[in-house]
């Protein structure tokens, strides 16, 4: 074999931007796994319990992002109990002794705490960008930390996140030298901010092209922002809340017209209805729209002419107020429409809500859509396979029908030909969630055909165990496989452990999995972490003295890893 | 019908979210159990699911939305179908007040309905509020988010309750007054 100089290697290896990619070229030979380690700069870990801190930075010493992810998906939805796990101090204490250069953090459901960002803020001189999303555990003293010592922060990206307010003017703590901003997201916090050090940093930050501020910024203040930065290309509005004959809405109404490059909007989470035809003409070109926080926003007709007015091609997020109606006209308007999600508004409306015909009309009028998600509150058949002949680029399809195991609206029938339709048509599709009334033969169709799937989600479906294990056989790729509320067991579970080295995790809550199965499984594959989770016990005893063998078991977490248990487990978490 | 009744069951267990679901769940399996569709083995499994998901009267983390969604959605802009509004109310002439939750009200008719009630002997008659113990007439007026008093009836009802702080219901003659 021609010998090449590491340089050059390394050279080439830049070129691969792919985590599979530069994973794969790490497992050629031992030379091309050093050139590999010393030039690799972006790790992504989908778990973190998948490998110890400490191993990461004596691989990756020149490490510059990372991105991490924590709980398990349901956490989401309270199926996770608090103290779970997921804390990323001991992340950050190993880099800061090892990873100097660390430039980039993305944390996704991970436990942040204040003293975590401070030490993450103190120990990085090139740290650039803090990205989290749905984290929990830190207050805005924690922000304040990050603020103060950044010297070259860019981005600070809080999407969706338990932050405890402590009223403590974070956003003061941007020294006045801090001029790096490039883009600031702090919609989900729900205190008071400083205003006039916003208007101040924003008037600083010439180089900031996206900003997200939460309610307690009014209308006055945005105009005086949008004044300063007219160069913003996504934008969140906080309050938008004024008389239309007001002053401060006249001007705002003449300020934003100057914002010619806004390319994303989003926000709205207070609303007066009556001013958003100010919005209007900067609408004409967005991209991407998310009215999904602003229920202020309801009403069709309302809902229909801002649509109108925007004709958002790349992605839209909207709650279920828009009715069928709305989705027509979304799909008669945006062509171009390549994600579109939609949310349930869960109060009062109960006339407004989406159904097959939504979706139905979105998919004539979109056939570009490839990524879904949708609460409705019924679905049939005959719709998901027109869907399916429409648009066979879906690479997400996430459906939820509000009522579990609700059948074919129509016909009665349990939804596995629509469903089954879909991942016939779609070869692409990567993640799928189902809902409605399922038999084992959806399992069937998905194994047969979602070559593709990584990611699968269930909930009140199936029958029998054949289900689970028609996917578990097919689905080459599968990575996650999360189940909750569905007849599947040991049998199941077993039948093909191997099967579990090869996905990130599994998880399955409220189904037949016994006890003894759980505790097979743990002795069969020693690389696998066996988590049960058991709320209601005792927690000074011991899980196995109180649950006999055959008892169901109520949460299980199964996930590789290298490291073997983790030290951090709370009382209710048992490794088996 | 019993299956009514299981319906309004769950109502009353539900402590967490009021979710239109349950609502929906009530409409949709009323009609899945409509007798002249399905036949009775189809019926009996039917009714079976529904015990199944009766039993499950809190089905936590469902639907699958964030909590974090599920509060914007709760406190989202203030007013509007959202939670409850309760504003003074004040009579000229009656020295208690009384309060009213503005969201429990559709429109302005009911608002005047409500004024009705609480301060008896009261009609509405050609759009003025008369009180026929007194043999007087009253204006109902509001006070808005700037302190300024308005009289009701002249914007849109959600604009209306978006900046109403509190009402009163002023005596005509007093209203007359504050002209000069």
């Amino acid at each position: 074999m021609t010998y090449f100089p590491e340089e050059v290697l390394e050279h080439i290896f830049d070129f691969l931007s792919s985590h599979q990619d530069r994973n794969a070229v790490s497992m050629v030979c031992k030379s091309w796994f050093r050139v590999e380690r010393w030039s690799r700069q972006r790790v992504f870990i989908g778990n973190c319990y998948a490998i110890r801190p400490e191993r990461l930075v004596a691989r990756f010493p020149r490490l510059r992002s990372l991105t991490l992810k924590g709980k398990p998906h349901f956490a989401d939805f309270n199926l996770v109990p608090h103290d779970w796990g997921g804390f990323v101090q001991p992340w950050i204490e190993a880099m800061a002794k090892s990873c100097k250069e660390l430039e980039e953090l993305r944390l996704k459901r991970m436990v942040v705490s204040d003293e975590s960002l401070e030490l993450l803020s103190r120990s990085f001189p090139n740290f650039k960008s803090l990205v989290l999303v749905t984290c929990e555990g830190f207050t805005t003293a924690g922000l304040a930390s990050v603020a103060a010592n950044c010297r070259d922060l860019r981005e600070l990206d809080l999407q969706e996140n338990e932050v405890e307010d402590r009223k403590g003017h974070w956003l003061s703590c941007f020294p006045d030298t801090c001029t790096s901003l490039v883009s600031l997201n702090f919609a989900c916090l729900k205190g008071e901010v400083n205003l006039g050090a916003l208007e101040r940093l924003v008037a600083r930050c010439r180089n900031l092209r996206s900003l997200r501020v939460n309610g307690a910024v009014p209308m006055e203040t945005l105009e005086k922002i949008l004044a300063r930065a007219p160069q913003l290309v996504d934008l969140g509005i906080g309050s938008y809340n004024h008389e239309p004959n007001s002053v401060a809405y006249t001007k705002f109404r003449n300020t934003i017209l100057t914002c010619k490059s806004i390319k994303s909007l989003s926000g709205f989470l207070e609303v007066f209805p009556r001013c958003l035809p100010a919005i209007y003409p900067v609408c004409l070109s967005i991209t991407s729209l998310n009215l999904s926080y602003a229920p202020g926003i309801r009403g069709l007709s309302l809902l229909s002419s801002f649509v109108t007015a925007t004709s958002f091609n790349a992605f839209g997020s909207i709650l279920d107020a828009i009715a069928d109606k709305g989705l027509e006209v979304v799909a008669s308007t945006c062509k171009e429409l390549r994600e579109l999600r939609v949310f349930p508004s869960l109060f009062g409306a109960e006339n407004a809500a989406v159904t097959e015909k939504g979706l139905v009309a979105i998919s004539v009028g979109c056939p570009k859509l490839h990524s879904l998600l949708y609460f409705c509150h019924q679905m049939t058949n005959a719709a998901l396979i027109t869907v399916a002949k429409n648009c066979p680029h879906f690479s997400r399809f996430r459906l939820c029908i509000l009522d579990p195991q609700k059948p074919d609206a129509n016909t009665q029938q349990p939804l596995d030909e629509g469903f089954g339709a879909i991942v016939q048509s779609c070869r692409g599709l990567r993640r799928l969630s189902l809902s409605g009334l399922l038999t084992d033969q959806v399992f069937l169709y998905i194994g047969m055909y979602a070559e593709q799937l990584e990611m699968l989600s269930v909930a009140f479906a199936g029958e029998t165990d054949k289900g689970m294990l028609y996917v578990l056989n097919g689905c080459k790729n599968l990575r996650k496989l999360e189940i909750r509320d569905s007849p599947f067991g040991d049998v199941a579970l077993l039948m093909d452990v191997g099967k579990y080295e090869t996905m990130r995790s599994l998880w399955m809550s409220s189904c037949n999995v016994t006890l003894a199965g759980c505790k097979t499984l743990a002795i069969k594959m020693p690389r696998l972490n066996v988590e049960i989770i058991n709320e209601f016990n005792d927690m000074e005893v011991e899980e196995e003295e109180n649950l006999c063998d055959s008892q169901k078991v109520e949460k299980m977490y199964v996930y590789r890893t290298l490291d073997g248990p983790r030290q951090d487990a709370p009382n209710f978490v048992t490794r088996l | 019908m019993e299956k009514q009744e299981l319906g309004l069951e769950i109502t009353e267990l539900r402590l967490g979210l009021p979710t239109s679901d349950v609502c929906s769940k009530k409409r949709g399996y009323s009609e899945l159990t409509d007798e002249n569709s399905l036949s009775n083995e189809e019926q009996q499994q039917h009714q079976q699911q529904q015990h199944k998901n009766l039993n499950k009267a809190q089905i936590v983390g469902w639907p699958p939305v964030r909590s974090y969604r599920k509060k914007i959605n709760k406190t989202g802009s203030k007013g509007s179908d959202c939670g409850k509004m309760y504003v003074k109310v004040s009579k000229d002439g009656a020295p208690i007040l009384r309060k009213i939750d503005l969201n429990t009200h559709k429109g302005y008719a009911d608002l005047v309905v409500q004024f009705e009630e609480l301060f008896g002997c009261f009609a509405v008659e050609g759009g003025v509020l008369r009180d026929y113990s007194d043999k007087s007439e009253f204006v109902p007026i509001y006070e808005d988010k700037d302190g300024d008093w308005m009289l009701l009836g002249d914007v849109p009802w959600e604009m209306f309750i978006e900046s109403c702080k509190r009402l009163r219901i002023m005596r005509r003659t007093e209203a007359l007054e504050l002209k000069y």
